[in-house]
């Protein structure tokens, strides 16, 4: 079978992501990648955790007194619509719609970017008002660290799906490309994943004290 | 293509190299690596030895003396045992689940290039201002305060070989999973696949607790965090707990694929299907599940406390049953058998007796309060040099005997080789028996002369002795290994006369697209079952047809490349008077990414090898 | 595999079926949202409330759990056959992580 062959409404299989050996072995192996990030990032939790609120001297900042209801809300509410989207964009991949697919790409790229925003933000606003820093305590560098890398998880995906979708802008779908876009809206699902359980457990645990 | 290889010119041969993406010629890569970091490692061990063969030497300076300890530790587990485990992966799974390649072959080609250039920078340390001194284990109380860029350097150079680890793994996981010729169901497949699949598991779980650990090594060294540093907040332990909850399943991955290599070597020169085949598959699975529980048995003196000590006590020397369950097999399988002793044989024979004697040592070490006797003394050297050279590495020398004509196609002299076998084991054992006693009498490890009338001399003395034994046996093993490469005589399908795996079932070495048609697999030991069903042959799974192939690249070398620059430069960023550390950081970074770039915006479709071509192939005879 | 569906004798009401059962599919996943919204909207409240810690904490976690579990299985499609391999090595990565984890707030020391 030819990779870049054209389909119609009704030749598109209906999981084109798994359609080829190349589809099914990327498939598999990004989930299996997604086993070690699981790893990865509980040794990041695991590590803040133990780190928490551990200090060099009482004037240092806690996660009482640092993190904001409301930005965190924000954020989330971003990260996990973008979920959603993406989902959307799936949806329409099975049904061979690309123009929607990339239309609702777009959607979940700029919810992404919003949250990063955020989070950027978020920080700087630590840096200045609290003194809270990379260097200032065990704390600060658990906590920037465990944010930081899932951040920088996010702005990989941004850069990931937004390349994907100009690369393929011209040409539309095939069974080349599907496992491609199907990978990246489950490494976007995964960043989620992870965030559900910062905010749970970074910043609503860090508040509750 | 590798039909034409010998047509080639040393620089199309070069070339070809630095770009395949097949798992066979990936396989030789990790070899020659691997094999050199091995002698590299002997070298520094060689030295050590000469050191501590009289006392109050100065044959080295003591700090001259931890570079060398922690670069022979390094380099032995990282950049020898490890991509030698994967050069027999790599030569032998494809070929015994009857797969035409791996699932994955340009992440294939990029992990050895991650591997090998992590390798080159690490060890490049050498010539760039003194190598890292803190041990292999790099405790951060230790390594934060490590003058000069030595730990920087096994920082950055694990960091990025660990990432090619980890992409070998996964690669392992789906081919197996993916890629298994019909027939060859899970309970079908030879125990090495199986060991190979297991150990890829624990590396995809067991390698990013190291990343981690290895990040917030660099945060504190380069970056001014706090992770260890107690007087911010920090905590030490975290180091260790994340070293261990990587490094005690890596001993497992050195291990299982020598067990596996092993079961296959034990049942062929037996002669005899291997005994407790579903049982020896458990107990791997199990030893891989224990492997995680356990890690806290290199901790006891830390003061975790009594009922975290016992725990990992207990959980330890469980594992020591599914290991038993595996040493019952080996025995039983030879038992009956009609055995033939071949040089594999005689490493799997006494391996064996070794191997045990160093799981012995291991439960002794599990005695938690006992431990805190052993612990840091030459006692626990002994002991996992015991499971690691007995254990380890009698399997990758009987591994690459073994398998050396499938992927040379050439035999090595078996006389030869039973003179490095004989050398090996008796200096093995010279070396590292006499170091129990050295330990129970109070000699610490990591020291790097030892005082005079102590009643330490003679056993230090006999354990050089017996090094130099082994440098000599590694020595009579590269002649060999020149000797055979120059004759170049050529041999068939199955040269041992005994195979029974579908890799002795193919021309050795086998052509570039494996199988013609992908045999269909009746049985465990399918080679076996066709042999004893008076067939020559695999029967063909398949009707002959077009082959779908993978392109070579030269991305993964590229892309690698430009994290070995990177390296360079966010060493020395943390140092005030450098001022082109940045831009270095940026070129190198470019390089990776461009790479990833090309990588992802030029459709890569492989190739076909159509009907026709391989038809021919047939009439003349395979080539390759 | 659902390719061979493909071949079937009417093309048109293949593609039919399989877009309403898509449609189908995609509601499910909208309910599920809108679930997770839910569900995080009850954890920031009962932070922004102040209860007690100790309601609070296994309350949110319990949240933050149900909420990945429809993750992974609605939008991620665990919950779709031939899942199995992967589960087994998603949560046996996420053994390793709890066990990590569980060690961090235990035995460092403190
Ligand atoms: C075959 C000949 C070998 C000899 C003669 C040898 C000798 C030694 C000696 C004398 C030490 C120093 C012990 C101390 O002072 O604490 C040492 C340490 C070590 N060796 Fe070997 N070794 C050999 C092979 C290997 C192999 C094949 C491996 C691994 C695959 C290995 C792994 C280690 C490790 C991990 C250490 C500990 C380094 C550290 O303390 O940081 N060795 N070896
Ligand atoms: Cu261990």
């Amino acid at each position: 079978m030819q990779m870049d062959q054209k389909f119609t409404d009704t030749t598109w299989p209906a999981a084109p992501e798994k359609a080829t050996l190349e589809g099914k072995n990327k498939y598999l192996g990004f989930w299996l990648f997604l086993g070690g990030e699981t790893v990865l990032f509980a040794s990041l939790f695991a590590t803040y955790l133990a780190l928490k609120d551990k200090v060099p001297n009482a004037d240092a900042a806690l996660a009482k007194d640092i993190f904001d209801l409301p930005l965190t809300f924000v954020a989330t509410m971003l990260l996990l619509t973008s979920s959603l989207t993406s989902v959307y964009a799936m949806y329409h991949m099975k049904n061979h719609d690309f123009k929607r697919m990339q239309a609702w790409l777009v959607v979940t790229v700029l919810l992404g970017a919003g949250f990063l925003g955020l989070e950027i933000y978020e920080f700087n606003h630590y840096v200045h008002e609290f003194h809270h820093t990379f260097t200032s305590s065990a704390f600060g560098s658990a906590f920037y660290t465990l944010v930081g890398f899932h951040g920088a998880h996010v702005a990989f995906g941004l850069l990931w799906i937004t390349s994907l979708m100009l690369r393929n802008a011209g040409r539309g779908l095939n069974l080349y490309n599907a496992p491609k876009f199907y990978v990246a809206s489950l490494y976007w699902h995964f960043i989620d994943v992870v965030w559900v359980f910062i905010f749970t457990v970074v910043y609503l645990m860090g508040m509750v004290g | 293509m590798s039909t034409y290889a010998k047509k080639q010119g040393f620089g199309a041969t070069l070339w070809d190299y630095l770009t395949t993406v097949d798992h066979k010629k990936i396989a030789i890569l990790y070899l020659i690596a691997g094999g050199v970091f091995f002698v590299l490692g002997g070298l520094e061990a060689m030295f050590i030895r000469i050191q501590l063969a009289i006392p109050n030497n100065d044959f080295v300076s003591a700090g001259f003396y931890n570079e060398i300890l922690t670069m022979h530790g390094t380099t032995m587990i990282f950049l020898a045992a490890m991509p030698l485990v994967f050069a027999m992966m790599n030569a032998v799974v494809p070929l015994q689940i009857g797969a035409r390649d791996v699932a994955f072959p340009f992440l294939n080609s990029l992990g050895f290039w991650l591997f090998f250039f992590g390798g080159l920078f690490l060890n490049l340390s050498w010539f760039m201002g003194g190598a890292p001194d803190a041990g292999w284990t790099s405790y951060a109380s230790l390594s934060l305060h490590s003058p000069g860029h030595g730990v920087d350097f096994y920082i950055l150079g694990l960091q990025i070989s660990g990432l090619g680890t980890l992409i070998a793994g996964i690669n392992f996981l789906a081919t197996i999973i993916n890629m298994r010729t019909p027939g060859m169901t899970y309970m079908r497949m030879p125990l090495f696949t199986w060991s190979t699949f297991v150990v890829s598991a624990l590396i995809l779980f067991a390698f990013p607790p190291l990343t981690v650990g290895l990040v917030l090594l660099m945060f504190d060294r380069m970056f001014g965090s706090n992770f260890f540093d107690v007087a911010a907040g920090g905590n030490t332990i975290i180091w260790e707990h994340l070293f261990w909850i990587f490094g005690h399943p890596e001993v497992y991955i050195l291990i299982l694929p020598a067990f596996g290599i092993f079961s296959e070597i034990l049942a062929t020169f037996s002669r005899k299907r291997l005994f407790g085949y579903s049982s020896m598959v458990f107990a791997t699975v199990l030893i891989g599940f224990l492997g995680f529980m356990v890690w806290a048995h290199h901790m006891f003196t830390v003061g975790l406390g009594p009922i975290a000590n016992a725990i990992f006590a207990v959980a330890t020397m469980a594992i020591a049953v599914p290991t038993g369950i595996k040493i019952f097999n080996w025995l039983l399988t030879m038992w009956g058998g009609s055995v033939k002793f071949t040089v594999p044989m005689l490493y799997a024979v006494a391996f064996i007796p070794s191997f045990t004697m160093g799981g012995v040592t291991g439960i002794m070490n599990a005695v938690a309060p006992a431990d805190y006797i052993f612990h840091d003394t030459y006692f626990v050297v002994a002991h996992f040099h015991y499971v690691i050279v007995g254990g380890v590495v009698f399997g990758l020398l009987a591994g690459v005997t073994f398998y050396w004509p499938k992927m040379f196609g050439t035999m090595l002299n078996e006389t030869l080789g039973k003179i490095s076998f004989w050398t090996f084991l008796i200096g093995f054992h010279l070396t590292f028996f006499i170091q129990h006693f050295l330990g129970l009498m109070g000699m610490p490890r990591r020291i790097f002369t030892f005082l005079d009338n102590q009643g330490l001399n003679t056993g230090n003395m006999i354990s050089t002795v017996g090094a130099f034994f082994m440098a000599f046996a590694v020595i009579v093993l590269v002649i060999n290994i020149i000797i055979t490469s120059v004759k170049n005589v050529k041999v068939g399908n199955d040269p041992w006369g005994d195979g029974r795996t579908l890799e002795w079932a193919i021309s050795s070495p086998p052509p570039y697209y494996n199988f013609k048609q992908l045999p269909l697999v009746r049985g465990l030991d399918a080679y076996w079952v066709e042999k004893m069903d008076g067939k020559t042959e695999m029967t063909p799974a398949e009707p002959l047809g077009d082959i779908h192939m993978p392109n070579s690249s030269i991305l993964p070398l590229t892309t690698s490349l430009g994290l070995f620059v990177a390296a360079f430069g966010a060493l020395y960023n943390m140092d005030d008077d450098k001022t082109w550390t940045v831009p270095v950081i940026i070129i190198g970074l470019l390089i990776t990414l461009g790479s990833m770039l090309i990588r992802s915006i030029k459709d890569d479709h492989g190739y076909h090898i159509h009907k026709e071509e391989l038809t021919d192939d047939h009439d003349k005879g395979v080539k390759a | 595999m659902v390719n061979e569906r493909l071949n079937s004798a009417n093309p048109s009401f293949d593609l039919k079926y399989r877009r309403k059962k898509n449609a189908e599919e995609m509601k499910h996943q909208v309910i599920t949202f809108a679930m997770m919204i839910f569900f995080t909207l009850i954890a920031f409240a009962a932070v922004g409330f102040d209860f007690s810690k100790w309601f609070i904490k296994p309350v949110i976690l319990l949240l933050a759990v149900v909420q990945v579990i429809f993750q992974l299985y609605y939008f991620m499609h665990m919950k779709h056959k031939g899942h199995n391999t992967i589960a087994l090595f998603l949560f046996s990565g996420l053994a390793v992580g709890l066990l990590t984890v569980l060690t961090f707030l235990t035995i460092v020391w403190w």
